[in-house]
Order: structure tokens, then C-alpha cells, then sequence
């Protein structure tokens, strides 16, 4: 059974990862993906980014993927964390880990879950710059990495 | 019991809030009802529907119940 959360508050990937990893003792490996506010410089610094969620769908969605991802590869355990809200540069943004029997099916069920969470995932990002707030949208990158599954 | 429309991502922002109540009826006669400038950007090609939490396929035909929680969803735009 997956541990999907949908998160309002920042998160510690490390204690996460450290729970996770004592749950499944089983497993002989452990791939985890943790994507963060990324610091620039410039004139484009973003001073801070939001996503915003739908409840009615953005966590049954992240379910409904956990349990494709699980139907896929043989996993011992999965974590799929995702924050909504305000965050700042360096704070973390989503947490996917497998965990496996044999390393292969945590590497490729970790990938399958970021592309799809992603591309396919009810979130709505904008980010602050000097000039104020500015709504994001999707980049054909997303969608091609999609096409690989 | 009124029904409700959500304005996600930018649309919240066009549409000054992320909630509305609106009166039950044919989708076009609550468009009707709303500012048109919203309206247009409802029906943007790029948006889709989700009524009460399912993405809806053929819009042509929906009808809102009381009750009913009808969703304007812009393209995502992932974590």
C-alpha cells in the first residue's frame, strides 16, 4: 500500500526517506527523487513559488498514479509526498521513493511516477519574480517525457 | 441549494475568486449569467471540465443539479 500524501506545510525529506526506509526492510534498494525551488540568479530570481491543488481531484489523482506505478513493477513500498502553498528557493517540493526487491523496478517506477505527477497532475504553479506574480504553463519537455511510458 | 463553480490556476485570478454560487441549469444559461469576459475564458479551448471531481469529456451537454460542483481546469503546470 502506497503512502501518498498531499502536503500544505514544508516536509523533511530526510526523516521521510528514514521512515520509509526502516518500513520496508525487505527491500534490497531504495530510489528516491526529491525536486526542490530552485535558487537562480538574474534578473528572472524567483523569490518564491505556489501551487495550488484542486481537492477534488488532486489527491485522488496522485492515488489513482501510485496505484498504476504499483500495479507495474513488483514494489516492496512507495512514497509519493507533494506540497501545495507558498514556497521559497530550497524548499522541497515532491518526494517519490520506491522501494524493491532488485533495483531496476524502484529506478524505473520512481521515474514513471515523476513524469506522470509532472504532466498529468492537478497542480497549477505561479511564481514571484521582481515584477510580481506570473501563472506557469506546461512545457512540451513534460509532455515528452510522458511519450517514453 | 445552489450549485458551484471552481476557478482553478489563472482562471482564479480572472475570475476574482476561486468560488462562485450560481443558480442549477443548462451550462450555457450560467455561462450566460456571467461576466463575458470571464465566459471566454472558460470555454478556452485549453480548458477542460470536471464535474463534481470527474473530468467530463463532451461538455455540450451539461446540466448542473443542485449541489453539483462544476470545475474549470487550465492546463496543469506540475510540481
Amino acid at each position: 500500500m502506497a503512502d501518498v500524501r498531499l502536503l500544505g506545510e514544508a516536509f523533511s525529506a530526510i526523516d521521510e526517506l528514514a521512515a520509509f526506509t526502516a518500513a520496508h526492510p525487505e527491500a534490497g534498494g531504495l530510489v528516491s527523487f526529491l525536486g526542490q525551488v530552485r535558487q537562480e540568479g538574474g534578473v528572472q530570481v524567483v523569490e518564491a513559488l505556489e501551487l495550488r491543488h484542486y481537492g477534488a481531484m488532486t489527491l485522488p489523482g496522485m492515488q489513482t498514479l501510485a496505484a498504476a506505478t504499483e500495479a507495474r513493477w513488483a514494489l516492496d513500498g512507495l512514497l509519493i509526498l507533494h506540497r501545495y502553498g507558498v514556497m521559497l528557493p530550497g524548499d522541497p517540493i515532491v518526494l517519490v521513493a520506491a522501494a524493491s526487491r532488485h533495483r531496476r523496478d524502484a529506478f524505473a517506477a520512481a521515474d514513471f511516477a515523476m513524469d506522470h505527477l509532472k504532466s498529468q497532475s492537478w497542480f497549477w504553479k505561479r511564481e514571484k519574480t521582481a515584477r510580481g506574480w506570473r501563472w506557469i504553463e506546461p512545457r512540451p519537455d513534460d509532455h515528452r517525457d510522458l511519450a517514453r511510458w | 441549494m445552489p450549485a458551484k463553480l471552481v476557478f482553478l490556476g489563472r482562471l482564479e485570478d480572472v475570475a476574482g475568486t476561486g468560488e462562485l454560487a450560481v443558480s442549477p441549469g443548462p451550462l450555457e444559461q450560467v455561462l450566460a449569467a456571467l461576466d463575458p469576459a470571464l465566459a471566454v475564458q472558460l470555454l478556452g479551448e485549453r480548458v477542460r471540465m470536471a464535474l463534481n471531481g470527474a473530468l467530463l469529456g463532451d461538455t455540450g451537454a451539461v446540466v448542473l443539479a443542485d449541489g453539483d460542483e462544476l470545475a474549470f481546469l487550465p492546463p496543469v503546470s506540475g510540481g
